[in-house]
Parts: C-alpha cells; structure tokens; sequence
C-alpha cells in the first residue's frame, strides 16, 4: 500500500515531481561543480603561478661566493664547485616527483667574440632548453621553457643537442646580428637560431645549450645551479621547524608534505653534494597569493552551497503545500501523522537521489567545462564527492522539506479537503 | 483601495509572505555580496602581488650611474602609487683580497619592497651592514666587525645580522646608501620600483619615468608583470562563473518560491475576476506586489550582501571590501524582473481559466 502509494504519486504527477526534481538537479550541479573547482582550484593556480619562475634552487654544497652584477659574472669561471649532470634526472626520482613541473640547469661561462677582426668579452650561458630526459621508465622533457616560460624566442628555439645559439635581445642590437647569423665565439662558430627577449640579464647574454658550455669550460657534465619549478603547499610554521629535531611521525609528516622546505630537503638528498633552497621571492609570496585565493574560493563555495540549498527546499516547499487536500484525503481515511510524514519522505528521498544522480552528472560535466575554459586543464572530480554529494542532497532536500510536511501534516483534513488555509 | 489591497494582501498571508520576501532577501544579499567581491577581487589580489618586490626597473643606460637625483623624481613619479628603493652595486676586496658584491641602498624602503627578505636584524646605525647568508662564514663567521676596500679606499664595518633570500642577494654585503657613496662614490645604478595599478596605470608610470629621466632604461620586470595578469585573470574568470551559477540558482529559488505564493492565490484572483476586474488591474495588481516585494527584498538584500562582502574581505584579505553603490541598480533591476517574471508567468497561466472553475476548487 505505502509502495503503491508512492509509484502512484509519481506516475500521476510526472510534471510536479519533474519539476521539484530538476530543481534539485540544478541546486546539486551548481553544488557539484563548485565543490570540484574549490577542491582544485589550489593546484591549477599554482600551475599558474609556475609563470613566475621556478621557486627552488640548488647549488654546490661547497661553493665560493658569486660576484655577479647586472649579469657580468666577475668570478673565475672554473672557480667553485659543480654539480653533476648525471645526478639532474634524480629529481625526478624523489617523493614529490609529481609536483615538480621541471627543471633547468645553469652554466654561466665567460667567452670571447671575434667580430672584424676585434674581440669583445661575453657572457654565456647553458642550459636546457627543452630536454628529453628519462629517468627509469619515465620520459619527460624539460628545461628553461617550462621554467622560464617568459622568455621569448624570435626565430627558432635551439636543439639542446645542437650547436645552436640565442643571442639577447639588446647584445643582438648592439652587434647587429640577425637571426640564421654566424657568430665566432671562443674560436669556435655557432649559428644564432633565435634572438632571446626576457627582460632581465639574459638580454645581454649568449644562450646556449649546455654542452656547448661545458666544451668552452673544459668541464663535462659542470652545473653551477639547478632551478626547479615545484608545486608547493602554503608555508606554516610547521614548515619551518628543523626537520632534525623531529621524532619518527613528526619527521614523516614533514617529509611527505609538499612544503618548499621539504622538497628542497629531498632535492639535497638526491643530488650528491647538493644544496637546495627556497627563492624567498617566488615560494614565500606564492604562498600568500594561493591562500587568498583558496580562501575566496572556499567562502564563495559555501555561498554556492547555500544557494543551492535554499533552492531545493523553496522547490520541496512548494511541491509540497500544493497538496494539501491530498494530505486531508488521507487523514480523513485515517492515515496517522507518521504515515502521511513518511510517504512524504520517501518521496523525497527518491527524488533527492535521482535528483542527486543527475546533478551530479552535470555538475562533473560543468566543472569540467570550467576547467577547460578557464584553465585549459582538466577538473576531474574524486568519486569520493558522489556519496558524500548524494548525502547533502537527501539531507537538503529533507531539511527543506520538513517545515513544509510538518504544516501540511497538523492541517484539519475538513480545511484541507473545502481548500481553504 | 489599489493600496489597500496591496497592503492587506502582504498582511494577512504573513507567512508565504514572508517566505517570498526571505528568498529574495536571500537572493539579493548573495547577488550583492558576489558582484561586490567580483570587482573589488582584483584590487585585493594586486596588493597582495606587490609583495613580490618590483615590476619596474630603472637602470642607467649601457650600466652606467643613474643621474644625481633620479631616486627623487622616480619618487615624485610614482607619488604613493608604489614603493621605490635605490640600489648601488660594486665588488669589492676583503682583507685577504676575496672579491665580494657590496650593495648601498635605502633600509627603509627595501622592507617595504622586499618583504620576503628574511633578516635576523637590520641595520639602524651608520657603518653598519647586512651580511648575506653564504658570505658570513667568509667575512664576519664569529659576527666580528670586518673591512673591505674599493679602489684604495677602505671602510670598516659591524655587521647587525643576516639576509637570507635563496638569491644573489646571499652573496652580498648591504650597507646603507650613504656610507656607500661616502666610501665609493659610486651613485645608484638601479631603482626598483613596485608600482600598484592596473597594467594601464603602470605603464603610464613607466612612460612618465621614462619622460622624468631621460637617461634611465626603464624596464618591465616581465615575470612578475605577466603570472601576476594570468592569475589575477584565471582567478577573476573563476569568480565570473560562480557568481553567474550563485546567481542562477538563487533566482530560481525566488522563481519557484513566488510561483507557488501566486499559484497559491488563485482565489484572490477569481473573485477579484468574477467581482468585474479587468484584465490589466489584475494584471498590474500582481505587477505591483511583485515589484514591491522584489524592490524591498533587493534593498534588505543589498544591506546584508555588503555586510557579507566585508566580511569575506576582512576574513579572507585583512582588509574591507569597500561597498560599490554601483552594484545596487543592477540588483535592484535584477530582483524586480525575476519577481515579476515569477508573477506573470502563473497569472497568463490562470487567466485563461474560468474563475468559476477555480473557486469550485479544481
């Protein structure tokens, strides 16, 4: 009777129960969708921010200090200590290897342009532009253009295993050369496939890759400074404690959170001789940047939520005080309060799942469209969200509800039946 | 009478009322505090940029000295639109003739353009200096006062504490710009400037930097310039398509909340129908409520959605969201046609219907 009670109610009221259900539907979508884009937002703006630069860096353990001003590197070239190209692909070795979008490997070594017969004393610089590195069974490519992703290239970037230059805007200016140009450099001739622009030193610079460097260096395999762009959490003060004095747990947790301490820590385990640090300009203020945003996020999901909610009860609400004289029918037939309250409920509850079911749907569909637009990456949602969604909905739709059942329930069946309030 | 019934109608159903007026409050307020949040966003999320130092750089050109004075007319440029801080750089020898970085600039203004500097103490005194981390163990490792010399010249420092950054500024030792010219005579070569504003704002400081001194190279700092546009306008798009679906949702609410009090009131309708009302009283009658009803929700709405905003702002930013009153036609637009979009549409439904029928009950 309680079953067939209900199929009848929605096989005869297709149009009402379409309607409450869609805009339970709706309110689950916006929900859904805003949950997934407030879960991920953290991760693709800071994917974003990697435009800054890379927010690590790691250097010799042992090494001299750098005498550089304005991209003029006064130190002896073969002074100091190096790191081992060998050991780069480590990187991608340690735990956080996933939230390290790339690395790019620095060689600054001191040359001579032979131009009309005078010569002229240049900066060089190596590095990766774009490298096929494997590490195990993982390929991957990186270099100065997933780290640096504000340098420009007029004309073709170069081979990293070529013998092609860039040359800087501004040094490109000043000795007039062109692109497709040969330059002497070093004795040696290379062809500028590229005229480099980023604004900083690099400008007056000559970019090579990094072999050619080390060939001029007379050192294979030299590295003076590795940049690694990583996605990181937000510093706190437990970032900041010294992993030493940690015990067992502690010292876990550290370990295995994405904090810039923690995967500089790693980056100095897996490199030998190595020591790796924060750059305070980019990884202290992208922490700041992140949390705001994050925050602004979250506040405005819970106004989405909100809303969501709210327009599922008005809708149930609604639904619901249409059928008053159904409701004095049945208690004129002598239904009690309960029975009347659960047929309601068990209504509800079918059209808060289907509703749920639905919404979600759309609500993946819909973040995922935001992320295409906005991010142009993918928000995928975690299918713990379905459960913990469909939950929400029954709950929502219940709480909406129940105002509504409980009027509809105390009404005198004799007003309910005559129409009147 | 046209009043009258208006006001009675709102009396005596104080309950759907009420629960009409409640959605659109509601709808408003959320509206409001959206669109509030939406424009100001972006002014927040600058501030919080500027923390990442300089997106304007003076240099003299081909690495000479900027001219005496450019530190003051960059200054009355940018006029409490930014921070600007001097620097000035040389090698210099230790005692044991080790060359080292030496940087002259403004204590005070680098604080406040470099915030990520993180220093154990700064210097207050003359002839006092600001070590960098990898340098110390080379000059000062017992934190012992220390000489360096430029070109025959010698000036004997103390060192206050340690600045650490994870860059060149590790390698060098900062004194104060004063006892830098004193000691070299070397004037700034750079002035950095962190200027606040849009990217139309900021390029018109450059251009007027550019036109105060001639002899600077002004430059972009470019990676600054643009994460700082592709996250302000990812963040923005993001906040876009909230608010349209908040919005959205929250006009539906008032939609279906409305429907059901009109739908509700059909009676009121037949009989003022079968007491000889014309199509367009009944018709301006609902209009009125509904506008009524949509303008005063808009309003308390309007009230409670700048409270939110500033909340979100101080919680969120540490700062305010100041109230846009431009924000309130456009809710207040908004609100009265959903109101009366959810009152016609049932009332064009209900007129083609016999009242007889209606107040019969069927």
């Amino acid at each position: 009777m309680f079953v067939r009670l209900v199929y009848e109610s929605f096989r005869r009221q297709k149009r009402r129960k379409l309607l409450a259900g869609a805009a339970i539907a709706l309110g689950v979508t916006v929900a859904t969708a805003m949950i997934g884009v407030a879960t991920d937002i953290g991760d693709k703006i800071n994917r974003e921010l990697r435009t800054i630069g890379a927010n690590l860096v790691v250097t010799p353990q042992e090494d001299t200090l750098d005498v550089e001003i304005g991209g003029v590197n006064l130190k002896p070239p073969s002074d100091g200590a190096f790191l081992n190209e060998a050991d780069l692909p480590k990187i991608k070795g340690t735990f956080w290897h996933n939230n390290i979008t790339g690395f790019a490997p620095m060689l600054p070594v001191n040359v001579t342009l032979e131009r009309d017969g005078k010569t002229e004393d240049l900066a060089l610089l190596g590095t990766y532009f774009a490298k096929q590195i494997s590490f195990g069974k993982e390929e991957f490519k990186t270099g100065v253009r997933t780290t640096h992703p504000w340098w420009r290239v007029s004309g073709a970037w170069p081979d990293d295993s070529s013998r092609d230059v860039l040359l800087g805007e501004r040094l490109a200016a000043s000795l007039s050369a062109k692109v497709g140009d040969s330059l002497m450099l070093s004795g040696q001739e290379f062809r500028v496939s590229g005229i480099l622009s980023t604004g900083g030193n690099e400008d007056v610079e000559v970019v090579a890759p990094i072999a050619v460097a080390q060939e001029i260096l007379g050192k294979p395999g030299a590295v003076r400074r590795v940049y690694v762009s990583a996605i990181t959490k937000p510093e706190d003060a437990f970032a900041r404690r010294d992993p030493k004095s940690m015990s067992g747990a502690v010292y876990d947790r550290w370990y295995c959170s994405p904090y810039p301490q923690s995967i500089a820590f790693q980056l100095q385990e897996a490199i030998p001789n190595s020591h790796a640090e924060q750059i305070r300009q980019v990884a202290q203020n992208e922490g700041a940047v992140l949390t705001r945003i994050e925050g602004l996020i979250f506040l405005v999901t819970l106004a989405a939520l909100f809303a969501s909610a709210l327009a599922v009860s008005a809708a149930m609400a609604t639904a619901i005080f249409e059928r008053r004289a159904e409701v004095g029918l049945m208690k004129a037939l002598g239904a009690g309060r309960f029975t009347v309250a659960s047929v309601f409920f068990a209504e509800a509850s079918i059209l808060a799942l289907m509703g749920g079911l639905v919404g979600f749907g759309a609500g993946a569909m819909l973040a995922r469209e935001i992320g295409r637009s906005i991010f142009s990456s993918q928000i995928t949602i975690a299918p713990v969200v379905f459960p913990v969604i469909l939950v929400i909905a029954v709950i929502v739709t219940f709480a909406g509800s129940a105002a509504a059942i409980r009027r509809a329930v105390g009404l005198d069946p004799v007003y309910a039946l005559r129409g009147g309030l | 009478m046209f009043v009258r019934m208006l006001l009675r109608a709102a009396v005596l159903r104080r309950g759907r009322a009420a629960a009409a007026l409640l959605a659109m409050v509601v709808a408003a307020a959320v509206a409001t505090a959206m669109l509030n949040l939406y424009v100001d966003v972006q002014a927040k999320l600058r501030r919080e940029f500027r923390n990442y130092g300089a997106n304007v750089i003076l240099v003299g050109k081909d690495g000479a000295s900027l001219p005496a004075g450019a530190l003051s007319r960059a200054e009355s440029v940018v006029a409490g639109r930014g921070v600007v801080a001097p620097f000035a750089l040389v090698v210099a020898r230790t005692n044991d003739g080790h060359p080292v970085v030496v940087a002259g600039t403004d204590f005070e203004r680098v604080r406040q353009l470099d915030r990520w500097w993180s220093v154990s103490h700064w210097p207050a005194e003359p002839k006092q200096a600001l070590v960098g981390v990898r340098a110390v163990s080379l000059l000062a490792p017992k934190n012992q006062s220390f000489d360096l010399s430029f070109q025959g010249h010698t000036i004997h420092l103390t060192p206050t504490g340690t600045v650490q950054t994870g860059s060149a500024e590790d390698s060098r030792i900062y004194l104060s710009l004063a006892d830098f010219v004193s000691w070299t005579g070397v004037q700034p070569t750079t002035v950095e400037v962190a200027a606040t504003g849009t990217p139309e704002e900021i390029s018109s400081i450059m251009r007027q930097l550019q036109q105060a001194i001639p002899a600077a190279e002004v430059r972009p700092v470019r990676q600054i310039m643009e994460g700082e546009a592709r996250v302000l306008g990812k963040t923005r798009a993001t906040l876009l398509a909230a608010t349209a679906l908040i919005i959205l949702t929250a006009a539906l609410c008032v939609l279906s909340t409305l429907m059901g009090w009109v739908f509700d009131r059909r009676r009121d309708f037949a009989i003022m129908k079968a007491l000889g009302a014309s199509d367009r009283l009944l018709n301006g009658f609902f209009a009125a409520e509904a506008a009524a009803l949509g303008g005063t929700g808009a309003l308390i709405g309007f009230v409670l959605g700048i409270g939110i905003a500033v909340w979100i702002g101080r919680v969120n930013f540490h700062a305010p969201v100041v109230p846009r009153f431009s924000v309130l036609p456009f809710v207040l637009a908004g609100s009265i046609v959903v109101t009366l979009l959810s009152a016609i549409l049932p009332i064009s439904l209900l007129r083609r219907v016999q009242p007889a029928i209606i107040l019969k009950g069927e």
